[in-house]
Order: C-alpha cells, then structure tokens, then sequence
C-alpha cells in the first residue's frame, strides 16, 4: 500500500514535470536566455508548484504526523554557509550548461531518450565524485540526505 | 539554438502537479520531495526501507512520459540543443554542485521556498543566478 502510494506520488511528479516543460532542455535553456529566444513559460512551473506546496504544507503540517511514518523529517540546518552557496553556483552553471536539472531529468528517462541517459549517468557519477570527495575530506561529517 | 513555443497553462498544470506530488509525499511519509536526495539515497548504503520508496518514486517518476503518451497519443518533447559533450559534462558538473549544495530545484526551489527555509531561499537564489549567466555567457558572449 505504502510503496503504490509512493509510486503514484513519483508518477504525479512525473506527469507534471512531462507537462510543464522541465524535461525539455531546448525550454529549460530558453527560460535563462532573456536577451534571446525567452521562453517564459517557467515562471508558471515554479510559480504553480511553489503555491501549492506552500498551501498543501500549511494544511499538512497541521497533522502531528504524516500517514506511513512516525514523524515528518524535514531539515532543521538553518545556516547559510559557503558550502551550500558554492554548491548551488557550480550546481547554476551545469544546469546552464545542460538544460537538464535533476528533477527533470528523471522524468526526461522515460521518453527512452539517449541523451537523458547520457546526462543521467553523468549526474549520478557527479554525485558519486561529490560525495567521496567529501568523505575524504571531512570524516566525521555525517551526510543527511 | 531551438525556438519553444510560450505554453503558461501547459506549464501552470505541470506545476501544480509537481505541487500536488510534493504535499502528498510530505503527508504520506514525512518528506521533502527533493530530486537530489532521493536520487542519491538509492546510491547509499541504507536499510531496505528507505531504499524501497525511494526506487518506487523514482519508477513513477519515470512512467511519467508513457501516461502522458497513453492521455496524448504525443511522449513529451525532449530537444537537446547542446553536444553531447556538452551534455555529460554539465551532468558531472550538476551533479557536484547539488550535492554541495544539498538540493536542486525540487528540494530547494519547490519543497525548501514553500517551507521559507533560509537556506532554500539563498540556495534558489544563487542557481537561479549562476545558471542565467551561464546560459548568457554561452550563448552572446562565446557563441555571439
């Protein structure tokens, strides 16, 4: 019940993402590129998705708990740091670069494209490189994912 | 570079789906939808559980595009306007920077701003900015 229900959450997001436009790099990259072919048309994504996450948390966060688990697990971290501005810089200029971000990449899979594919293993190898990095770095940090 | 047609209603949708997604997964289990995090989860050695809901919301993530196709008769268009070198290498690169950063667009610029996390709101902000430039930077200062 509790993995359907979670599956059907990742195909809402999936249809979404399919929909809106986020899976397509050429309208990613065309939303950045104001001075040239503007393609508008996110700002309604990220205005539309932002509204209702901000209302369905409001209601949501009125429950003491979520239905499958004991207790909701949100990050409590509240420091701006320069690893999180750092992070999100290189993580702007990839994503400028490519057109794919990792939510719409993972919906763009299934389409059957090569070239998500492509993007797809490079992000997870990315990741990977991050975070063996980090553990050689910083041993005692403990990751939240 | 490709010219894509200015779709507010189709997008508008799109995000509220994306929304709707977001505050089901917080009722149902207590989390953040964050593509970064639950993407990296399945790559960590972690208990059963929490691999198990992470792989099924990825597998409906990805059946996505075929229900669209299945309501349309259309999969959802996918245009690269980049080389394929390109392509990987703004994966690596994205890929780094998230897990630095500790989110992407879903996590931080969906689940993190509509929480109004500092940290969201700055990381946001910052990616927001960085890849506006990128895309300026290659497409009318080195491609212009």
């Amino acid at each position: 019940m509790r993995l359907i229900a979670t599956y059907l959450i990742g195909l809402i997001f999936g249809v979404g993402i399919s929909i809106s436009g986020m899976a397509n790099p050429a309208k990613v990259l065309n939303f950045f590129d104001i001075v040239g072919t503007w393609d508008p048309s996110l700002i309604f994504v990220m205005g539309g998705a932002l509204v209702t996450t901000f209302i369905g948390y409001k209601l949501v966060f009125g429950r003491s708990a979520p239905i499958f688990e004991p207790d909701f697990q949100v990050p409590v971290n509240r420091t701006i740091d320069a690893r999180l501005i750092g992070g999100s810089a290189v993580f702007g200029i990839g994503w400028g670069i490519a057109g794919f971000c990792p939510g719409g990449a993972l919906p763009a899979l299934g389409t059957g494209r090569w070239e998500v594919v492509a993007f797809t293993a490079a992000l997870v190898a990315g990741i990977l490189l991050a975070k063996f990095i980090q553990s050689l770095t910083a041993p005692r940090r403990t990751n939240a994912a | 570079m490709i010219e894509t047609a200015f779709t507010p209603w189709a997008s508008l949708a799109g995000g509220v789906l994306i929304g709707v997604s977001s505050t089901l997964l917080m009722l149902m289990l207590g989390r953040v939808f964050g593509a970064t995090g639950i993407l990296a989860g399945l790559f960590q050695p972690a208990s059963g559980q929490d691999f198990s809901w992470r792989a099924a919301l990825v597998a409906g993530m990805v059946s996505g595009p075929a229900v669209v196709w299945l309501m349309t008769g259309q999969m959802p268009a996918v245009e690269v306007p980049i080389s394929t070198l390109a392509l990987v290498l703004g994966g690596l690169i994205v890929g780094v920077g998230v897990t630095y950063g500790s989110g992407c667009t879903s996590g931080h610029g969906v689940c993190g701003m509509a929480r109004l996390s500092p940290r969201s709101i700055a990381a946001t902000i910052t990616f927001m900015i960085f890849t506006g430039l990128t895309v300026y930077i290659i497409r009318h200062v080195i491609g212009g």
